[in-house]
């Protein structure tokens, strides 16, 4: 008795034993691949660290012209109280002078206009530019220098001259109040 | 060693790859179609794949949860309670490595076991043998620094207990037990290094696996019957027949393993161990994890000097007779090919070795009780008369059997009972 006579056709000429092992196969193979997930997702954010994912600010200490860096996400913040002449230079920018066409008032919550909030990372190479600290180079147009290639950003963050492709970026935040934002 | 078969692929690429590195035939000829493996392996045979499988499963499971765990004593069990807590998927990582460990301490044991109930150790095995062995003291020095790294009270008093039997060995022993700590205590030095060592082992047993394997394909399978290949009749490919019949072993093995990591995922350990490490308390009793009860039994078992009787003159002290008993009870394995003078390898035909390689396995489990209780009562003594049994075994018994018992008459081949039947 051979067990070829026992085996079973379908019709197109498949045998059961064809049937069983493509399913054994794609069962085996479907399950190995979502084995695998675990070791790949825990190399993202951890539960913790998306614990840290906003910080909220008290924004009352920070007087007229000056900055402060708040860390967001391993990222230095930018927040700068401008005063009436910086904003008033932002706005006076027309778009044909811009590399990255922005205006001011894109760059700024409605009402708080003093309040510039922006990611302080070059978006040439990611360095951080200078321009918050008092004494720091300001770059030719009175907003941030960059150090690393020499890109010059105005009192909008935006990019005026030298490598950067775009504006300096903005992060998500909130007013929570008048004098608190809660960024993230 | 059966013919070695040269692979030719179809495909131009590969045959051009093959040609400069021969890897799918090395492949055909030591796990596939070319690898001609006894008809007659039963499930017995399945451990070995698993143990490699559970090799594995640690590499990969340990390289993740080592980018997530810092050894340092003042954040290492935080940072494993972190990897639980917070990590993706930390909760199904950690007890997968945990219980890893003795899902292949388990393959390992019954891998080895049925290696002695086969005879698997003996000519021409006996260099096969010996590599297995070196894997599992390498596997035993694997486990016990990985389970240091917790930093919890078993584990610090885990590595302080292990670590001063070195201070047994004379003359030397107080400064090999300072060197191991890098200190005067086990302290971040020794976490530090116990890390380093516990990462760096698991490649080397791989190393190790892949001269087992070498040696397996160069004396070819043992098999139930203990009897030589004789023809083709005898063999079938290792693939598909065995490749399949690992595989499905490993389904189930893997739904016992899975059952324990999702729903009993602390059961093999101790609950002292999620105290953190205090130098300045020993918990109420230390035990080690239960895959090396035994061997701890026959270290404590062990409470008498050994001098000259009415005098004070000791030539070896209790504790330095006990680390060797312990060093002993697996070195010893090394000489079993010749302490074992039977010529039949297969318990199935020596009636007699049968019941002596159960008292064995009983002798083992009265170990492992004996080394999960406090020495008190009655324990030392059925550790001391366990430990006794356990060395009269190899070092007794199985010389004088080979000589003294009457073996069952071995069949003339592995196929004739299948042929003879087909008759």
């Amino acid at each position: 008795m051979s067990t070829k006579e026992q085996t079973i056709h379908g019709e197109d000429g498949a045998t059961r034993r064809d049937m069983l092992h493509t399913t054994a196969a794609v069962t085996a193979g479907v399950g190995g691949i979502l084995a695998l997930w675990p070791f790949v997702d825990q190399m993202n954010p951890a539960a913790d660290t998306l614990a840290l994912a906003t910080v909220e600010v008290d924004l009352s200490s920070i007087g007229e012209g000056e900055a402060i860096i708040v860390k967001w996400q391993g990222k230095p913040i930018f927040i700068r109280h401008r005063t009436a002449t910086e904003i008033a230079e932002a706005r006076a920018v027309t778009m044909d002078q811009l590399i990255d066409k922005e205006t001011d008032e894109e760059r700024i919550h409605a009402g708080h206009e003093q309040w510039l909030i922006m990611i302080g990372i070059c978006t040439h190479l990611g360095c951080v530019p200078l321009g918050t600290k008092d004494g720091d180079e300001k770059g030719e147009y009175g907003g941030w220098f960059c150090p690393c290639h020499g890109s010059h950003y105005d009192t909008a963050g935006r990019i005026r001259k030298g490598p950067a492709p775009r504006n300096l970026d903005l992060p998500d935040y909130a007013f929570v109040s008048d004098t608190r934002i809660k960024i993230g | 060693m059966a013919e070695w078969e040269t692979i030719k692929p179809e495909n131009k690429a590969l045959g051009w790859f093959e040609e400069r590195l021969p890897i799918l035939s090395l492949v055909h000829n030591v796990v596939g179609p070319g690898t001609p493996t006894p008809r007659n392996l039963n499930y017995w045979w399945n451990f070995g794949s698993l143990a490699g499988l559970m090799l594995v499963i640690q590499i990969l499971s340990g390289v993740v949860l080592a980018m997530h765990y810092t050894p340092d004593t003042a954040v290492a069990f935080d940072s494993v309670e972190r990897i639980v807590r917070d990590v993706n998927y930390g909760w199904l990582l950690r007890p997968m490595h945990a219980n890893g460990a003795s899902f292949f301490f388990i393959a390992v044991y019954i891998h080895i076991l049925r290696g002695l109930y086969y005879g698997s150790y003996k000519a021409p095995r006996e260099v096969l043998w010996m590599l297995g062995l070196v894997i599992f003291l390498l596997m035993m020095a694997t486990a016990f620094m990985g389970y240091v790294l917790p930093w919890g009270q078993m584990s610090y008093w885990g590595a302080t207990v292990i670590t001063n039997l070195f201070s047994a060995i004379p003359f030397v022993g107080e400064d090999i037990r300072t060197l191991l700590w890098g200190g005067f205590s086990v302290d971040n030095p020794t976490l530090k290094r116990f890390f380093s060592l516990h990462f760096l082992l698991p490649f080397v047993i791989f190393g190790v696996v892949i001269l087992h394997i070498w040696a397996k394909k160069v004396s070819d399978s043992g098999n139930p019957l203990g009897i030589e290949v004789k023809s083709g009749a005898d063999q079938i490919p290792f693939h598909p027949y065995y490749t399949i019949k690992d595989a499905f072993g490993m389904g189930v093995f893997f739904l016992i393993f899975a059952y324990f990591i999702f729903f009993a995922p602390d059961a093999l350990g101790h609950p002292d161990n999620y105290i953190p490490a205090n130098s300045m308390v020993t918990p109420d009793s230390i035990v080690p994890e239960w895959y090396f009860l035994p061997f701890y039994a026959i270290l404590r078992s062990i409470t008498f000097d050994i001098g000259i009787p009415g005098t004070d003159i000791t030539f070896i002290s209790a504790k330095l007779l006990g680390v060797i008993a312990m060093f002993a009870s697996i070195l010893l394995l090394f000489a079993l090919p010749w302490l074992d003078t039977s010529k039949v390898r297969s318990a199935r035909f020596r009636p007699t070795y049968r019941w002596f390689f159960w008292f064995l396995v009983a002798d083992l489990v009265l170990l492992t009780i004996v080394g999960g209780r406090k020495p008190e009562g009655i324990y030392p003594l059925l550790g001391l008369l366990g430990t006794a049994y356990y060395f009269a075994h190899f070092l007794v018994i199985m010389p004088i059997l080979g000589f003294k018992e009457k073996t069952l008459p071995l069949p003339e081949s592995i196929a004739n009972p299948v042929v003879k039947a087909a008759e």
